[in-house]
């Protein structure tokens, strides 16, 4: 009897956890989906019943395509930065453990640290009267570097913590391979996973993000963010639905990438030595 | 092998390093000259606004280290079909701009907004609160879910399930197991998730700007500065004094925890 | 095959940065050709010597790393070309077994089929050739083991360097694999420096075995010389077990608390402890043939023989062994017979 009591309370409290687990979910999708919807409808005051429509998606192309193709070539080329000094910089720390090692560290988690505004405004000081590159995208990319380049380290470096390095290297080193070699061969193919969950990481934030770029944007250097801000400052509710369907279009295929990359954690088992060798063919 | 730092270090120096020691000099350039530092505290306006910023990332932090503990411990203990897909949902939102939460709050919550409509059948009277602190509680809320929860589970995944085990051989109920072995478990991993999410929720922009109006929160203060009043030095001095408490929050935490993951809206 | 090499050590000490003194200055001549084990316990320096002539690690100044007779301390270990095998094993997930065998050659520019004749000579020496295209993670420690000696010696090495290579493995394993490394190191002939912190291993595999204790030579010398002649109570008491038994040099003989031992005068007179292996004792039936007399204190049945502990009135007890169907029964008085040719009598 006691023990049917315990087990009815478990479940209730299973319910209880699942009903709340669910209502943070709707918390988090409706409003999603209900942008979406917005992006689609005809009239969202008269809401579905008004019909589906692409026209506000084509007013939003028409208007704002610039700034879907800057937001893009920003990430990727924020991809390449993000890669050429990431990579080189998580190895040395991988091989690196000291004091020094960690300091580094430190310092380059700094700019998630600082608000966005802050780094913005810092960077327009110092840079702003450079004229020809204030009026750049690539002002913004370097912002954008900034922010992403720690996810990139971080996401290599923990890969390359997992192995044993040096070890690894000094087994290469023994058959001749020099320093080149060694990083072609063998440290960049062990850390594959680190740079493909790095570089993921790196465009979904690139493409998203707002705070430092609103500050460094110029009208003739808008990112879709940006665009999208203006847009729900001066346009009908549709159109600034459906730019954001768009944005949900392009960024959330990536996240989905990257939880599918991060799921995967089999563990891995050394057989066993007796287990019979296959026989050789003949 | 140091050489291959280098170019890192360099891209690093001119355009952080040297760009936030001249925000600085820039913060004691203006009329108050290095007053302005002082003014955060001595200034009415801004004392509120910190005040205000303050309040609105430590309700923040509390709630959502309250449903992202709950939700996070539950998702990872239970298998069950479908969880992933719940789990998919709650990280989705990692990536979406301050801007873009801010428009949802107002799908929500706005003058034309689902709640609104929802009230106005149900009692009569239409309930618009978007625009109000409250409004923007929401949206913190919103995008700091997605970043703690995974913080969370990580962290319980560690779990040793043998010492609850331990708990309830000892005659523990249900509650006091959570209490006395869950949460002290999880206290690192719930420190530097509540770290991060208090930093980001004061150095949140797009969220307030979209929102705009009435809030009167820091980053909304330092926009102001910036391009209305064109007081570029008080503009520096708030946003480094803005910087540099983020930084000594987050520092403090990672004292008392470990390692951390971290993006910004 | 290439003409074996051979390898000295000059005066070769190692501080690390933080201070710590590894090894003190070293002296070794490996002749070509032999295989020289380097045999002590964890932190001892056999590891750091044989990172030494690897190229791993550079000696103090002063210290110099000749191969065969040629200067190479100022050599890195990509230019020496010796053949390392790793605790670890070190072979790279990345890569396919045959791809991991094959790398040294493809560093060396080889050409393609002479690569591929040579991976597959290697695969059939090792016994490993059905695993030519799996990855690493689907072996087992024995396989693994294989393929790291496999790619080592693919690039013909002028020498091989072994660091503990069976010390991950169980047991049974260790016993089957160390008869198949002593024969393939017959085989090849090739100068060999084997570090281990197991004496069975070293006994069996040693030309040569060098015991070593913290940082300094222990003694240098063939297994048999090292087993029966040890040179201080170190070395004796590192390899196999060693009885011992304090007493005084008096009236021609070794009296002690449990007998007499037959220890001739030509030895010196002032020792007042003596030393020998267990194979040395055996049980005697009459007083008259007896050295010492003790009491059974202990019986452990090891299926091929039975090992007595007796108690002889000293610090330590006495271990002998016997064929399980002679064994006394615990607490049954023996009388014990000691070989003279087996006494030892070492300094410290």
């Amino acid at each position: 009897m006691h023990k049917m009591r315990k087990i009815r309370k478990i479940r209730k409290l299973f319910l209880l956890q699942l009903a709340f687990t669910l209502a943070v979910c709707a918390f988090l999708i409706v409003p999603v989906v209900l942008s979406m919807l917005a992006g689609l409808t005809v009239n969202y005051i008269a809401g579905l019943s008004s019909g589906l429509t692409l026209r506000w998606i084509f007013e939003v192309w028409d208007g704002y395509r610039d700034t879907i193709f800057r937001s893009v070539g920003i990430a990727l080329a924020c991809l390449v930065v993000t890669l050429l000094l990431g990579v080189p910089t998580a190895y040395v720390l991988a091989r690196t453990r000291n004091r020094a090692a960690r300091w580094i560290e430190e310092l380059l988690v700094l700019p998630i640290a600082m608000p966005g505004l802050a780094t913005a405004l810092a960077l327009i000081a110092s840079y702003g009267a450079l004229r020809g590159f204030r009026t750049s995208w690539g002002f913004i990319l370097v912002g954008h570097v900034l922010f992403t380049l720690p996810f990139m380290v971080r996401s290599v470096l923990a890969v390359l913590q997992s192995i044993d390095l040096k070890t690894l290297e000094e087994g290469a080193a023994s058959l001749g391979a020099g320093f080149g070699r060694r990083f072609f061969d063998i440290v960049l193919p062990n850390c594959r996973q680190g740079i493909l969950a790095g570089s993921l990481m790196v465009v979904t934030l690139s493409m998203g993000e707002f705070n430092m770029t609103w500050l460094l944007h110029t009208p003739l250097t808008k990112t879709l963010p940006v665009g999208l801000a203006d847009a729900y400052a001066s346009l009908r509710l549709e159109v600034g639905s459906a730019y954001t369907l768009i944005f949900f279009m392009m960024i959330v295929p990536l996240l989905m990438a990257m939880q599918t990359l991060a799921r995967p954690r089999t563990t891995k088992f050394i057989i066993a030595d007796d287990t019979p060798v296959p026989d050789a063919k003949p | 092998m140091y050489l291959l730092i280098l170019p890192t270090a360099l891209f690093f120096g001119a355009f952080f390093v040297l760009p936030m020691a001249r925000l600085f000099m820039v913060g004691g350039s203006g009329s108050m000259g290095w007053g302005a530092y002082a003014a955060i505290l001595t200034d009415k306006n801004y004392f509120n606004a910190l005040l205000a910023t303050l309040g609105i990332a430590t309700a923040t932090t509390a709630l959502t280290l309250l449903i992202s503990g709950i939700t996070g411990v539950f998702l990872q203990r239970h298998k069950f079909p479908g969880n992933a897909a719940l789990v998919a949902m709650l990280t989705l939102p990692l990536a979406f701009p301050g801007v873009v939460i801010g428009f949802m709050v107002i799908m929500l919550a706005g003058r034309q907004g689902l709640i609104g409509q929802v009230t106005e059948w149900a009692t009569g009277e239409r309930v618009v609160f978007a625009y109000s602190m409250f409004g923007l509680f929401m949206g913190y809320v919103y995008f700091s879910i997605p970043r703690t929860i995974l913080t969370v589970m990580a962290a319980t995944e560690k779990l040793d399930p043998r010492l609850e085990e331990a708990a309830r051989s000892l005659g523990a109920p249900p509650w006091r197991v959570v209490v006395d072995v869950i949460v002290p478990a999880l206290k690192p991993a719930l420190i530097s998730a509540g770290a991060i999410c208090f930093a980001t929720a004061v150095g949140a922009f797009g969220t307030a700007f979209t929102l705009a109006t009435r809030i009167n929160v820091l980053p909304m203060v330092i926009y102001t500065e910036f391009t209305m009043s064109a007081n570029i030095a008080m503009a520096a001095a708030l946003s480094f004094t803005l910087g540099a408490i983020t930084w000594l929050v987050l520092a403090l935490a990672r004292n008392a925890a470990g390692s951390s993951v971290a993006a910004a809206g | 095959m290439t003409v074996p090499l051979s390898i000295q050590l000059q005066d070769c000490a190692k501080t690390f940065a933080d201070g710590t003194r590894v090894l003190e200055p070293l002296d070794v001549q490996i002749r070509a050709g032999e295989t020289l084990v380097l045999l002590g316990p964890s932190g001892c320096g056999k590891t750091t010597t044989l990172r030494l002539i690897a190229g791993l690690e550079q000696p103090d100044a002063g210290g110099k790393v000749l191969f065969d007779g040629v200067d190479v301390t100022q050599q890195s270990i990509e230019a020496r070309n010796v053949g390392m095998v790793f605790q670890s094993y070190a072979l790279f997930p990345n890569m396919s077994v045959a791809e991991n065998i094959g790398y040294g050659l493809r560093i060396r520019k080889l050409a393609a089929a002479a690569q591929r004749e040579r991976v597959s000579e290697m695969l059939e020496m090792m016994r490993i050739a059905p695993l030519a295209d799996r990855s690493i993670d689907q072996l087992s420690g024995g396989q693994r083991q294989r393929v790291a000696l496999a790619r080592a010696l693919a690039v013909r090495p002028r020498a091989l360097l072994l660091d503990e290579p069976l010390t991950a493995l169980d047991a049974r394993l260790r016993d089957t694999l160390r008869v198949e490394i002593n024969q393939l190191l017959r085989r090849l002939a090739i100068t060999t420096i084997y570090v281990t912190h197991d004496q069975a291993e070293a006994m069996a595999l040693g030309d040569r075995i060098i015991v070593m204790s913290h940082g300094r030579v222990a003694q240098m010398g063939t297994p048999h010389e090292i087993y029966h002649q040890p040179a201080n109570r170190y070395v004796a008491g590192f390899i196999g077990t060693m009885n011992r038994v304090q007493g005084e040099h008096r009236d021609g003989g070794f009296a002690c608390t449990a007998g007499r031992l037959r220890w001739s005068a030509a030895q010196a007179s002032a020792t007042t402890e003596l030393l020998f292996r267990p194979e040395d004792v055996t049980l005697v039936g009459s007083d008259a043939l007896a050295d010492l007399v003790g009491t059974v204190t202990a019986s452990l049945y090891l299926g091929d023989r039975t090992r007595l502990i007796i108690d002889v009135d000293q610090a330590q007890p006495l271990t002998m062994d016997c064929l399980a169907r002679n064994a006394p029964p615990v607490g049954q008085s023996v009388r014990l017979q000691v070989d003279p040719l087996g006494l030892l009598a070492l300094a410290a």
